[in-house]
Order: C-alpha cells, then sequence, then structure tokens
C-alpha cells in the first residue's frame, strides 16, 4: 500500500530553495522551517517521511470522517483523523458537521508535530492549501497578512503572533475557496490554537454569513456537484451577485455572532470575515489585528492566509 | 452511480465525477464520460540552459535525501494547457513562481488563432513563382508569394481570408498546412505558374524534386568580385551565372583592376554595367536560378577580333552547383573539356561559402481581445503592459516579435518551440501557445485574475505522471522567459 503512496506523492523543493512542497491526490502542503540548517533538513525529512502515508491513512476512513460529528461515540483510528474529529465535535450537537470540515488543518499539525518533534526549529509553518500550523520558538513571532479577496492583492491587515499568544492555527473559508461552502461570505480567516480547530471554525463562521433563500445566491445541491460529497443534498453555494450595504451587514451579523461566541468559548481567538469588500473583525481584548500602514506593503514573512 | 458521473482512481480518494466536473484535486475531470487530466503540460526546465546538470525529479519521495533541490528552474509553456474558448473565463492557467524575490506571473493559456498564419523562407536561388502567385496546397488557393529576399523566397501562408473567407475546403486545407508546418512536419506546395516545394522547417526545401543545398554566396557579380583573385591566371574568363546579375570577370571591375585582357565574349541579356547583365535567361529552377540547362545558350557568338583559339572559360552558378569548362576551338566555338584540378578548387570554394539551404517557418498570429480577456479583466491593459515592455509574451517558452502598433501580433519561429507544439480547433483556426510573463504585482495592477493565481509548484509537482506533462529542457539559444531584462526588444 505504502509502495503505491510512494509512488504517488511528490516531494521536492520549491526553486526558491528555502520551501518544501508535497502534494499527494487533492493535499498540497507549502512548508518552510527556521533554525539551523542541519535541524531544517531533519525535519523536512521528517515532514516527508510523515507526508507519503498521509492519503491513504485517510482515504482507510473516509467513510467515517464523511458522515456527521457526534459529540461521542467511536473514535477514528488514524493520528489525523482523530484530529479532525476532535475539531468538529464541539459543534456537532448544534449544527451539522463531518470531520472534514477539519482535514486540512488536521493534516497540516500533523506534519508541523512530527517536524517540531524530530529537530529544534527556531520558527515554521505547514500550510495545506491556505490552512496553516505554526511553531514558534520562545522569542519568536510570525507576521500574518491577510487579504481582503483573494482576487485583490491588497492587504487589509496584518497581525504579529508572539509566541507568547496562544495562537498556532490560522485558516480560511469561503465560497470562493476550493471547498464547498453553504455560506456565502467571501472569506472567514481565523486564528486559533492548532490549525485543525482553526479549520474547522472557519467552516463554520464562513457557513453562517448567509441570507437563506436570496434570489442573488446561486445555490447548488453539493450531490449534483459532486456525487459523493460529505454534504450530501445541502445546497452549497455557486455565485453571489451584487447585494446591498443592508444585506451584506445582515449577512455578517450572523457570523459575527457565531464567531464571537466562538471566541468567547473555546480555542477560537479572532476571526476576520469577509463580504463583497465589508471586512468585520472579531478579536478578544488580547489580540491585535493592526490596521495595514499600506494596502500593498507585502508582511516580511510570507504565511499565505 | 446513475447520470454518467465516473470514478477516478488516480488518487485512494476516488472521487465520483460527474460530466464537467473536476475531483476534489481539481486535476482530474470527467469529459464526457472520459477521465481527463486537466494539464497536459510542456514545462521547460532551464537547468541546462545555465549549464548545470539536471535534477531529475524525484520519482519516490523515499528517494529523497533531504538536500535541498534549488537547482532548477521551470517555466510552464501553454501547450497542452487548453484554451478557455469562448474566452470569458481566466485563462486556465495563471502561474506564480518567484524569480530573483520578485513574484512572477505566466499566464498560460492556448490561444486560438483565426488570425494567423506563417511566414515561409525558403533558400534557393530557384524561381519559385512570380509574386502574388498563388500558392496551393491540395489543390486549394492558402497563400501567395511575396519578395525576393536575398538568396531566399519569401511565401506568406494562411491568414483569416483562407482561413475562414473562403470556400469550407480551401478553410481545411489551409489550417491543415499551417499545423503542418508549424509543428515542423514537410508540406507540399504548388505555386501556380511556378514550382512545386515541399517545405519543412528547419530542413532544405526541395524545389521540383531536387533537394536545394546550399544558398548562393551573392550575385553573379559579387562572386566575380570576390573570386577574381582565385582565377586570375588559372583561366581566361569566368560568366557567374545567376537569374539576378550575371557576372563576367573580364568585363567586371575586379577582372578589370586584375588587368584581366578581353575574351571576345558575347552575353545575352541586358547590361546593366560592365561585366553585369540583367536577364540572361528565364528565371526557373536550374543554371543559377534561371531556366537554362546548357549555359552555353546565354552565350552569342565570340568575336572573332578578339577571341583567340584555345581560350580557357569557366562557367559557374552562383552555389558552385553547377559548372563547366570550356576551350575555345579553331573555329572558337567552345568546346566542353574536364575541370581543371586548379579551377576545381575556386568552385568548391564558391559552394563551401553557400550556406545551407533551409526553410524557416515563422508563426505569425494576433491576440485578440477575447485572449487578452482570459488575461485580464481589461484586455487593452495587457496590449498596454506588453508595449511597456512590462509583460514578455512567449510561444511556448521561444522568444516572440511583437510588432508595433496596436494589438498584439506576434511572430515566433516554430523551430525554438517544443515539438508538436501546436493544434487546431474545426473553426478552422489555429491552436498556438501563448504565455504572458510579467511582475505578480503589475499583473494585478492591470486587472489580473488574482483568485486563479496558483503557484508553480501546483503544476510541477504532478510531472511524475509522463502523460500529464511533458519536461523539456530549455534551448540554451532562447532566452529564459522569466530572465530579468524587460525584453528581446
Amino acid at each position: 500500500m505504502n509502495h503505491r503512496a510512494s509512488n504517488r506523492a511528490q516531494i521536492r523543493m520549491l526553486p526558491d530553495g528555502r520551501r518544501l512542497h508535497m502534494h499527494d491526490g487533492p493535499i498540497d502542503v507549502i512548508v518552510e522551517a527556521f533554525g539551523a540548517a542541519s535541524e531544517v533538513e531533519v525535519a523536512y525529512r521528517a515532514a516527508a517521511d510523515r507526508f507519503v502515508g498521509i492519503l491513504d491513512e485517510l482515504c482507510g476512513e473516509l467513510e467515517f470522517l464523511r458522515r456527521p460529528a457526534c459529540e461521542d461515540g467511536d473514535l477514528p483510528s488514524g493520528a489525523i483523523a482523530r484530529r479532525m474529529v476532535a475539531a468538529v465535535r464541539p459543534y456537532a450537537s448544534q449544527i451539522f458537521i463531518t470531520p472534514m470540515a477539519a482535514v486540512a488543518g488536521a493534516v497540516a499539525e500533523e506534519i508541523l508535530e512530527v517536524m517540531t518533534s524530530a529537530a529544534k526549529l527556531s520558527r515554521a509553518y505547514v500550510n495545506d492549501g491556505g490552512d496553516i500550523a505554526l511553531h514558534l520558538a520562545p522569542g519568536e513571532k510570525f507576521v500574518v497578512g491577510m487579504v481582503e479577496r483573494p482576487d485583490r492583492a491588497s492587504l487589509f491587515g496584518t497581525t504579529t503572533i508572539k509566541s507568547g499568544d496562544p495562537i498556532r492555527g490560522i485558516a480560511t473559508s469561503g465560497w470562493r475557496g476550493r471547498s464547498f461552502s453553504l455560506g456565502i461570505a467571501d472569506a472567514v480567516t481565523v486564528l486559533a490554537d492548532n490549525a485543525a480547530m482553526a479549520d474547522a471554525a472557519a467552516t463554520v463562521v464562513a457557513n453562517a454569513v448567509d441570507l437563506p433563500g436570496h434570489s442573488r445566491v446561486e445555490r447548488v445541491r453539493a450531490c449534483d456537484l459532486a456525487p459523493d460529497s460529505d454534504l450530501g443534498e445541502r445546497l452549497v453555494t455557486q455565485s453571489v451577485e451584487k447585494l446591498t450595504k443592508g444585506e451584506i451587514r445582515e449577512a455578517l451579523e450572523v457570523g459575527i455572532r457565531v464567531a464571537e461566541s466562538l471566541c468567547g468559548s473555546g480555542p477560537v481567538r479572532a476571526a476576520a470575515l469577509n463580504l463583497q469588500g465589508e471586512t468585520r473583525i472579531v478579536v478578544p481584548v488580547e489580540t491585535r489585528i493592526a490596521p495595514s500602514p499600506s494596502a500593498a506593503t507585502r508582511v516580511g514573512s510570507p504565511v499565505h492566509a | 452511480m446513475a447520470d454518467d458521473a465516473i470514478r477516478c482512481d488516480a488518487c485512494p480518494v476516488l472521487c465520483y465525477i460527474k460530466p464537467g466536473r473536476t475531483g476534489a484535486c481539481d486535476r482530474y475531470a470527467n469529459a464526457d464520460g472520459q477521465l481527463v487530466r486537466l494539464d497536459p503540460h510542456v514545462v521547460l526546465e532551464r537547468a541546462v540552459s545555465r549549464g548545470d546538470t539536471l535534477v531529475p525529479f524525484l520519482e519516490k519521495s523515499r528517494d529523497w535525501d533531504g538536500a535541498l533541490l534549488s537547482g532548477e528552474e521551470t517555466f510552464v509553456t501553454a501547450i497542452g494547457a487548453g484554451t478557455t474558448y469562448p474566452d470569458y473565463k481566466p485563462a486556465p492557467f495563471i502561474i506564480s513562481s518567484e524569480v530573483a524575490g520578485v513574484d512572477m506571473v505566466t499566464v498560460v493559456t492556448e490561444g486560438i488563432f483565426s488570425y494567423c498564419g506563417v511566414k515561409l523562407k525558403i533558400d534557393t536561388d530557384r524561381h519559385l513563382g512570380a509574386e502574388c502567385s498563388t500558392v496551393r496546397a491540395q489543390g486549394e488557393a492558402v497563400g501567395h508569394v511575396t519578395t525576393n529576399e536575398y538568396g531566399s523566397q519569401m511565401l506568406s501562408l494562411g491568414g483569416v481570408r483562407h482561413l475562414t473567407g473562403g470556400s469550407r475546403h480551401e478553410g481545411t486545407a489551409t489550417c491543415d498546412a499551417l499545423l503542418n508546418l508549424c509543428n515542423r512536419q514537410a508540406v507540399e506546395l504548388k505555386i501556380d505558374d511556378g514550382a512545386t516545394v515541399i517545405v519543412q522547417a528547419d530542413k532544405a526545401p526541395i524545389v521540383d524534386g531536387v533537394q536545394e543545398e546550399r544558398m548562393r554566396v551573392g550575385c553573379g557579380s559579387a562572386t566575380i568580385g570576390m573570386f577574381a583573385k582565385q582565377w586570375f591566371g588559372k583561366v581566361d574568363e569566368v560568366v557567374v551565372v545567376d537569374d539576378h546579375i550575371t557576372g563576367v570577370l573580364s568585363e567586371h571591375q575586379a577582372g578589370k583592376l586584375l588587368g584581366v585582357p578581353e575574351s571576345g565574349i558575347a552575353l545575352k541579356g541586358r547590361r546593366s554595367t560592365p561585366g553585369r547583365y540583367f536577364r540572361v535567361a528565364e528565371p526557373g529552377t536550374s543554371w543559377g536560378g534561371t531556366n537554362i540547362d546548357d549555359p552555353l545558350s546565354i552565350l552569342g557568338p565570340f568575336d572573332g577580333k578578339i577571341a583567340r583559339h584555345g581560350l580557357r572559360l569557366l562557367m559557374v552558378s552562383t552555389t558552385g552547383e553547377h559548372h563547366a569548362y570550356f576551350e575555345l576551338d579553331e573555329s572558337l566555338h567552345p568546346v566542353e573539356k574536364e575541370l581543371p584540378a586548379a579551377l576545381r578548387e575556386s568552385v568548391e570554394r564558391i559552394r563551401e561559402n553557400c550556406e545551407p539551404a533551409l526553410c524557416t517557418v515563422l508563426f505569425m498570429g494576433g491576440a485578440g481581445g477575447s485572449l487578452r480577456a482570459g488575461v485580464t479583466e481589461n484586455p487593452v491593459k495587457l496590449t498596454h503592459s506588453v508595449r511597456d515592455a512590462l509583460t514578455r509574451v512567449t510561444c511556448g517558452g521561444a522568444p516572440v516579435y511583437v510588432w508595433p502598433g496596436g494589438g498584439i501580433t506576434i511572430m515566433a519561429d516554430v523551430s525554438r518551440m517544443p515539438e508538436n507544439a501546436f493544434g487546431y480547433v474545426p473553426t478552422p483556426a489555429l491552436v498556438a501557445p501563448i504565455e504572458f510573463t510579467l511582475k505578480l504585482s503589475d499583473y494585478a495592477t492591470l486587472g489580473g485574475y488574482m483568485d486563479h493565481v496558483r503557484p508553480l509548484s501546483s503544476i510541477t509537482s504532478i510531472n511524475r505522471d509522463e502523460e500529464s506533462h511533458r519536461r523539456l529542457t530549455a534551448r540554451p539559444d532562447n532566452p529564459w522567459p522569466m530572465a530579468s531584462e524587460k525584453s528581446g526588444k
């Protein structure tokens, strides 16, 4: 089985010589580690070794992972699958959610963990298609830029994540992204204690930003697009026409309430919600998101949120 | 599973994919019930062009030794990228890669060119046909003869009038000829009231069944000038036969300077200046691009007052390909004799100095507004960006000449492009690769589809599957498409 995976997975350095790129089926991960060269090498080797088995491991339990989560019950056997389940369980009693909502974040988190266990790194990030797991040694920090809309290359803000902050995961969700969304947010970015939790929370908040039944939103049953989608017959957003200011505010309000409840209670530390150029930021007091000094300025550390 | 969904077995996710949709990876799709790769891509690697050794792609991740593989740089060409016809969608591949610390974007698409054709340069002195004569392929008009250039005949084939303005069969024959020429295949062309020529990029033309070998080193007059010294003393008279200007040694300035005495020779044709004759014969595919097989047919009787018994005469074509040696008999008639060794050398020298005759095929096409709209929401901005040399245009990674003036009209040497870079659609029109490379920030400024920009790695990471894309080494004679010089102008 591994034979097949090791033939299938692609692992290489990007041309910049710094970042490691790993790809297998739908998983696409970019890794960058900072520290002594020898430590970085050890970390990349550990990441590569772990990576080759991941897709087979997840697919072995895919049926389970595509079923709605429940608060208690059986746990899957794989480490990543367990991270997925743990990340979505808090929502299971209130909404429809499957462990797949946290798959990208859980993969990022797992790879980060094998890297930091294997080597001494000052900083590292694992970016799985926009869902990012972070490592920060004491005294280190990451500057993270946030993009208002992915088709407009301007940062609406940056945030500095310091080693003393609890944040170790960043995730973004929205209907413009690769996965299906039940909501209409262009992008919801969540900072949380780990990547799997950020991933699940971003999905939940992005789904909540919505105008149910609105005529300017085109929706299609998920199963009509992808017969084996975990979302089944639920309607997923295909396009959103221009909304009025009032409608944008109304849709964002619902998302903000959900985001606030998550920030207050759990591992979610901040959320930024975007809909048609309107941005709302939900921040508990201790987190700072600074307005960008210049919208075109690139951040020092290119963590692509 | 009903309704034509197919199961993709490329990876263990085993997606069911509906017609027209992609799987979870966005790389495999259901095209009318067939599982297809979306990205059968030609990827150029720069490594060898810089003298580095090629870093092979990892076949298996387990073979990875942890070393940093930073030696290669990759440029994704548009060949096999697919098109966005009718072009209201963003180009199928918008790829970002970091070049010297600047994020670069290459917008890769295969353009459908209704306005396109090829410019053919056929190295030959033989007469292929009169200017403006119709050039035919499969009996259909596909182009015309244009100018005669130095040692070459130019043809212009294709263009929208032949492609879509004439009969269905004319369009199909034109498209077929263009496609084959651009893909470096041989095509037989018949010129009205002229020659039949087999043309293939980078190969010698075959004119009326005879393969051309050499380009002439100069016109007949120039050849006299170049070789006069080598002939002096070894022969009494030399005629260099040329359809354009036939040269005569004893009358030519070069002969006069050496003190070559008059020979009493009489050339047919119209004398231009001393020793230079126009139209000694009709154009053709024989001696020096004339229609003569017997060189003596361009001579009148020798002047009995000047010519003498035993006078040695060399007649040679501008390429050295045809030659004959004569001596005058008692009645001053030229009698053919074997070429003396001393003269053989000069004939060889002429031949040596004639470069190999080749056909060169330049693809020419105009990127229409809709193709440009696949790159940016505001197509004219792309034109301006190309004009301002902020955006580099390439065809399959090969450099292009961008015509000045409006629009984006380009010419590219098909020999510098990867093999089989062209395709067609039944319109008929040619499908040609075209890439626009620019800084990411410039791309954003000109209204680019930023949400469709994807990292280079997302293309190249799947290279293990040979069907998905071809990795080629960039030609060392092509400038690297992402090099920092602004443009090739």
